[in-house]
């Protein structure tokens, strides 16, 4: 199997990774484009580290092959600031002290980042089942939550 | 992953042109969220993959009274749960779907993938069977209609031929006075897999006295998601009384043909869809008098 050209626009860019297609959607966006901030965590869809945004969902980027992302809209953390100004989520998670070791919270956020986009008033229960799906090994998730919830509310 | 050749079809004649022309060891990826974990960790190695992204007449769900629903294959977990017409209709497939993984997860996972994973613990399966529906599928010699539960033979097996491609789901318009309901045991709250799943479906005389229909799947209890039919045949005609939803869940429990795993013993399984059979049987009967 040879090398094959893929387009893939991330956080607004356009990029063409030549690789082969059993190539993972994270290590094409790490690797190949350079935006660091998405983590692989398991590699099989479970923790929730690599979340990224295709046209606007939360999925895996794990579980996603380099062209079956071709023609989404593709966000990762990189895309959640503004003009170099934090989203309220990120300055929420330093706020509250929402992260220990860090490695989750990229996924955290564009978990949480959705949740609030479509569920601006979340309440604890929904916060908790929003972010189910990215693990946190360190902060027990108090912090996380507490933080999550400060901008619901706001 | 090892490596493999990758199409992606624009029609399903594509695809099924390539799966036919290209032989043995394909797959078919759909939302991949058990395929690419396979392929990472189980030893999965197909010689190359077609998959159904371009494929737009894949995608789509359509509401009608008098046929009913029609679930384009390619559908994704998160778009059937968010469906209007789905969520007014049939609440009950939106129950399974929702519990599929993580939210991450239900972006990705299509219907079809769901149903052709043939895993006994599919939870989107037992209402879809439990509601009679049924699947077209296309392949080289044209397509064919047929019930969803003949579809599903074994754990990962379907009866569809290695160039064939299940392409819609179809439901029937919701029966009178009918109700159906899915539940399964997991012992945490959040991404688990069912040890037992039970869905119902039930409709009452006019004067809601008896059961006059009655469909029951169970999940995880076989090697297939299985129709309880004993305990069918013990609900209909009968009063829709604690005592016949009583000899019903007993029936289902005997119905089952569970296995002992790591999740659970076999026995405990039979407690489980005796426990959620008498109960999704009474959410039914309750909601159906109520009006819901």
């Amino acid at each position: 199997m040879a090398k094959q050209s893929f387009t893939l626009q991330v956080n607004g860019g356009t990029y063409q990774v030549f690789a082969e297609p059993n190539k993972c959607l994270h290590d094409a966006i790490r690797d190949d484009i350079g935006f660091t901030g998405t983590k692989e965590g398991c590699g099989t869809g479970d923790c929730g580290a690599c979340t990224i945004w295709l046209d606007g969902a939360p999925v895996t980027s794990c579980l996603v092959l380099v062209g079956e992302a071709e023609g989404a809209q593709i966000t990762t953390i990189e895309g959640l600031a503004t003009d170099g100004v934090l989203h309220p989520l990120q300055q929420a998670f330093v706020e509250h002290h929402g992260m220990q070791c860090g490695y989750c919270i990229p996924g955290m956020l564009m978990s949480a980042a959705a949740l609030l986009r479509d569920n601006p008033t979340a309440n604890e229960d929904e916060i908790r089942h929003g972010i189910a799906g990215n693990l946190c090994r360190c902060t027990g998730y108090t912090k996380i939550v507490d933080a999550i919830k400060s901008v619901a509310q706001a | 992953m090892h490596r493999f050749d990758y199409y992606t079809p624009a029609t399903v004649a594509e695809a099924v042109d390539l799966l036919r022309s290209k032989g043995a060891g394909g797959k078919i990826l759909a939302g991949g969220t058990d395929l690419m974990p396979a392929m990472k960790e189980r030893g999965r190695h197909p010689k190359y993959i077609v998959s159904l992204k371009n494929i737009t007449e894949l995608r789509g769900i359509s509401f009608d009274p008098q046929s009913g629903l029609k679930v384009k294959a390619g559908t994704k977990m998160s778009a059937l749960q968010r469906d209007p017409n789905v969520m007014r209709h049939y609440p009950v497939i939106v129950q399974g779907a929702k519990l599929i993984g993580s939210l991450q997860t239900q972006n990705l996972a299509t219907i079809g993938g769901n149903i052709c994973n043939a895993a006994p613990s599919a939870d989107a399966v037992p209402a879809l069977i439990a509601l009679d529906a049924t699947g077209t599928v296309h392949g080289p010699s044209g397509s064919r209609t047929v019930p969803l539960s003949q579809i599903i033979t074994g754990p990962g097996q379907t009866s569809l031929a290695a160039d064939e491609i299940l392409t819609e789901v179809q439901v029937a318009a919701p029966l009178p006075r009918s109700a159906a309901n899915y539940v399964r045991h997991v012992p945490r709250k959040e991404l688990d897999i069912a040890i037992a799943g039970v869905g119902v479906h039930v409709q009452l005389d006019e004067a809601l006295q008896r059961f006059t229909h009655a469909r029951i799947c169970l999940c995880a209890v076989a090697p297939v998601p299985l129709r309880a039919t004993g305990a069918e045949a013990a609900l209909v005609g009968q009063p829709a009384t604690a005592e016949t939803i009583e000899k019903a869940a007993q029936a289902a429990a005997a119905d089952a043909r569970p296995i002992s795993d790591q999740r659970g013993s076999a026995d405990f399984r039979r407690l489980l869809v005796h426990t959620l059979t008498a109960r999704m049987l009474t959410a039914s009967v309750d909601a159906i008098r109520a009006g819901r």
